[in-house]
């Protein structure tokens, strides 16, 4: 890499982009008509088509949100940014069938190499659309629908027509509206009952064109008794201009079944990511957000449970690191509508280089919710003066018989613990990396092998260079 | 061979004299033992061969293994060969012992380990200071008990082999199992390296024989001896010093 590409790069390693090539891109901009051709162009059902145009109409009259990091968020300009690029015909089943560039991509990021090793199924979404989709045999066979959401509403119309925006409605807020009106790509899964997937499946998300819109949509409804981990990754090449990540992720938990769905979100610094991913849990569920925030500009993200049926169980984990020019504004948000819920919620936020997290957290106990618990904890490490950490919780209990934990603490590095290391024959920045690797790893650990490990190393990259 | 030569040394921190002159040399195979009240300024001088970052040298000169070690980091020193085991070694949660000894040792012996190599050494220094199998999964002291950080301490110090071993009240709060199973591993490594063994206590030195006793002071090493020393200081405190 030359010293100037490296110098705008830093560290990200997955800073790199390809020639851009499109079979259709629209122009930047968005309006009613840019809704109406993207979903002409899927040749989509009516109904979504309406869908659509209702939620660009909210989207518009929506004001930006007034709450959170209101600078930043001014920083988006919605009508330079491309909402559409499709930059493959068709999604193929072959990796030797993806274009070479967009199959290069891949392999740098580890794709296929993952997918054989142990993933159950596999969807890649360059852009727009996915480039790459594959399953395994087995779990065809047992009755698993795993498609990028595209195909999954061509094949399974009524599926998707029953529950899209059934947790997340287009008017929760301005992105959803946003996502909803220009949806694109995501993921669209539905086990079966008792049907237990035991590898996880991953999607990946790359951006590669500058000021590009990503907009997909995930749907996951896991039938009574059965279990799913989805997981899934993202990067996007570094540019000076910003890029839009807005994404809807859906979750359906039905009687006694398990959803876990881990995310690492690796965005360049040049992408506002703002997100809302929600699911629902019916009797006896759970519903666990496994969710890493390490990249991007500024995140708006706070994965939520609504705990609707008894004794269902929300657990979410979530970590993020900010490094300068981030905010990671995260969190969590768990709903106890129905008696003997419970809820974990652990958020664990380092800063540095004049980064800033915050945790944003909502619990909502409501009157019919007896003898629910929950527990929140939530931890900070800044690793510098110049950093920023704050918590933003809310509590709404209507319940007195509900059990309630809430800890919080805000601590740095010690200077004890960086002389013990050291005496131990590590430099200072193999110290830290321990330290902070150290204080993740209640997150990494629920993370599949291959993704702590990678997560480790990253980190470790970005203690680099930060003493002196 | 000398391992460590200390010349006139004084130490401050923050602005405060701790160490006011101490002049101290320790060869291989020997064993120095350093006895004083709270406060005499022993740990500091532990800490202060090892590079502790809090502690300023004023005056005089510390080297190592011939070396002056002025420039010295405190990994540099470890990898060089320095070993400290702490008086209070500090949790590093989420990061667990197996992991956190390997990545040691491969980083003082600079170099990659073979993983079924380094397993077998691990075991039998585990067995010799009759350490379960369980401590590997555990968090760096993490909710350790004191005998357990101890122990941890000489294990550390058994796989890393030190040429120099500076021991800051390794025997403070260890039953009496577990001193007789640090002081095995004491004596293992005192063999081969020298050592630096800072006690309050007789009852260490009644396991590790000490070849030198310095009785510290206000900073100050006022008397030296062999481990008759010792007895008498346990016997006779260190008020018959302070003439």
């Amino acid at each position: 890499m030359s010293e100037q590409a490296h110098d705008a790069v830093g560290d990200y390693r997955y800073g790199f982009h390809d020639p851009e090539q499109s079979t259709i891109r629209f122009d930047k901009g968005l309006s009613e008509q840019v809704v109406r051709d993207i979903s002409e162009l899927k040749n989509e059902p009516e109904w979504m088509t309406e869908i659509r145009v209702k939620a660009y109409h909210h989207f518009v009259e929506r004001p930006m949100p007034d709450w959170g990091n209101c600078n930043m968020l001014d920083g988006i300009n919605f009508e330079n940014v491309t909402y559409f690029l499709r930059s493959s015909e068709q999604t193929e089943k072959d990796w030797d069938d993806v274009p070479e560039d967009i199959k290069n991509t891949f392999e740098r990021l580890g794709i296929p190499e993952a997918e054989q090793k142990w993933l159950g199924g596999v969807t890649a979404q360059y852009e727009s659309e996915a480039v790459y989709h594959s399953i395994r045999e087995d779990l065809e066979q047992q009755g698993v629908l795993f498609f990028d959401m595209d195909t999954g509403l061509k094949e399974h119309p009524e599926i998707v027509k029953k529950y899209f925006c059934s947790v997340v409605p287009y008017s929760d807020n301005k992105f959803a509206a946003l996502n909803t009106a220009v949806w694109s790509g995501g993921s669209f899964i539905y086990v079966p009952k008792n049907v237990h997937v035991e590898m996880p499946v991953q999607a990946y998300f790359r951006i590669n064109a500058k000021n590009m819109g990503q907009f997909e949509r995930t749907l996951i409804i896991a039938d009574e008794g059965s279990s799913i981990h989805y997981v899934e990754g993202c990067t996007a090449p570094t540019y000076s201009t910003d890029s839009l990540h807005s994404a809807v992720v859906e979750l359906i938990a039905m009687d006694n079944a398990k959803i876990r769905y881990s995310t690492v979100q690796n965005w360049s610094a040049n992408v506002y990511n703002l997100v809302t991913k929600r699911g629902i849990a019916h009797s006896n569920s759970v519903i666990e957000w496994v969710d890493g925030n390490i990249g991007s500009k500024l995140t708006m993200k706070y994965p939520a449970v609504i705990l609707k049926g008894e004794g269902a169980h929300a657990e979410v984990i979530s970590v993020a690191y900010a490094g300068e020019g981030q905010h990671q504004d995260a969190g969590a948000k768990v709903h106890h509508l129905a008696p003997r819920t419970t809820s974990n919620i652990l958020s664990k936020s380092i800063s540095k280089n004049g980064g800033r997290s915050s945790y944003r957290g909502m619990l909502q106990v409501t009157p019919k919710a007896e003898g629910c618990r929950s527990k929140i904890v939530c931890d900070a490490l800044m690793l510098d003066d110049k950093s920023r950490s704050d918590t933003y919780p809310t509590m709404e209990v209507g319940n007195s018989t509900a059990d309630l934990e809430h800890e919080a603490s805000v601590s740095k590095i010690s200077g004890d613990q960086l002389f013990y290391l050291m005496s131990r024959g590590f430099s200072e920045e193999e110290a830290m990396g321990m330290i902070v690797n150290g204080f993740f790893e209640p997150f990494t650990r629920e993370l599949p092998m291959e993704y702590a490990v990678e997560l480790n190393k990253l980190l470790e990259l970005e203690m680099e260079g930060s003493i002196g | 061979m000398e391992v460590l030569k200390i010349s006139d040394l004084h130490v401050s921190v923050d602005g405060t004299p701790i160490i006011n002159g101490i002049s101290l040399t320790i060869k291989k195979g020997e064993i120095h033992a350093i006895m004083g009240r709270n406060g005499a300024g022993k740990s500091t001088l532990a800490n202060v061969v090892m590079g502790h970052p809090a502690y300023e040298i004023t005056s005089g000169d510390v080297s190592f293994l011939g070396k002056p070690l002025d420039d010295y980091e405190v990994h540099q020193r470890a990898r060089s060969g320095m070993f400290l085991s702490f008086q209070y070694p500090p949790s590093i949660p989420g990061v667990q012992v197996g992991n956190f000894l390997k990545k040691s040792v491969a980083s003082v012996r600079d170099q990659q380990l073979k993983a079924r190599e380094f397993r077998k050494e691990l075991n039998g220094a585990m067995e010799q200071l009759e350490m379960d199998k369980s401590f590997l999964s555990r968090y760096v002291n993490d909710g350790f008990s004191g005998g357990e950080k101890k122990r941890l301490e000489t294990l550390q110090m058994l796989l890393l082999k030190p040429q120099l071993a500076l021991l800051d009240e390794t025997d403070s709060g260890l039953d009496i199992d577990a001193l007789r199973v640090v002081s095995k591993g004491i004596n293992q490594i005192a063999e081969d390296a020298g050592c630096l063994i800072i006690t309050h206590y007789q009852r260490l030195l009644d396991l590790v024989k000490p070849d030198f006793v310095h009785a510290m002071i206000d900073g100050k090493i006022v008397k030296s001896g062999g481990p008759e020393l010792a007895i008498k200081l346990e016997e006779n405190g260190y008020d018959w010093l302070e003439a």
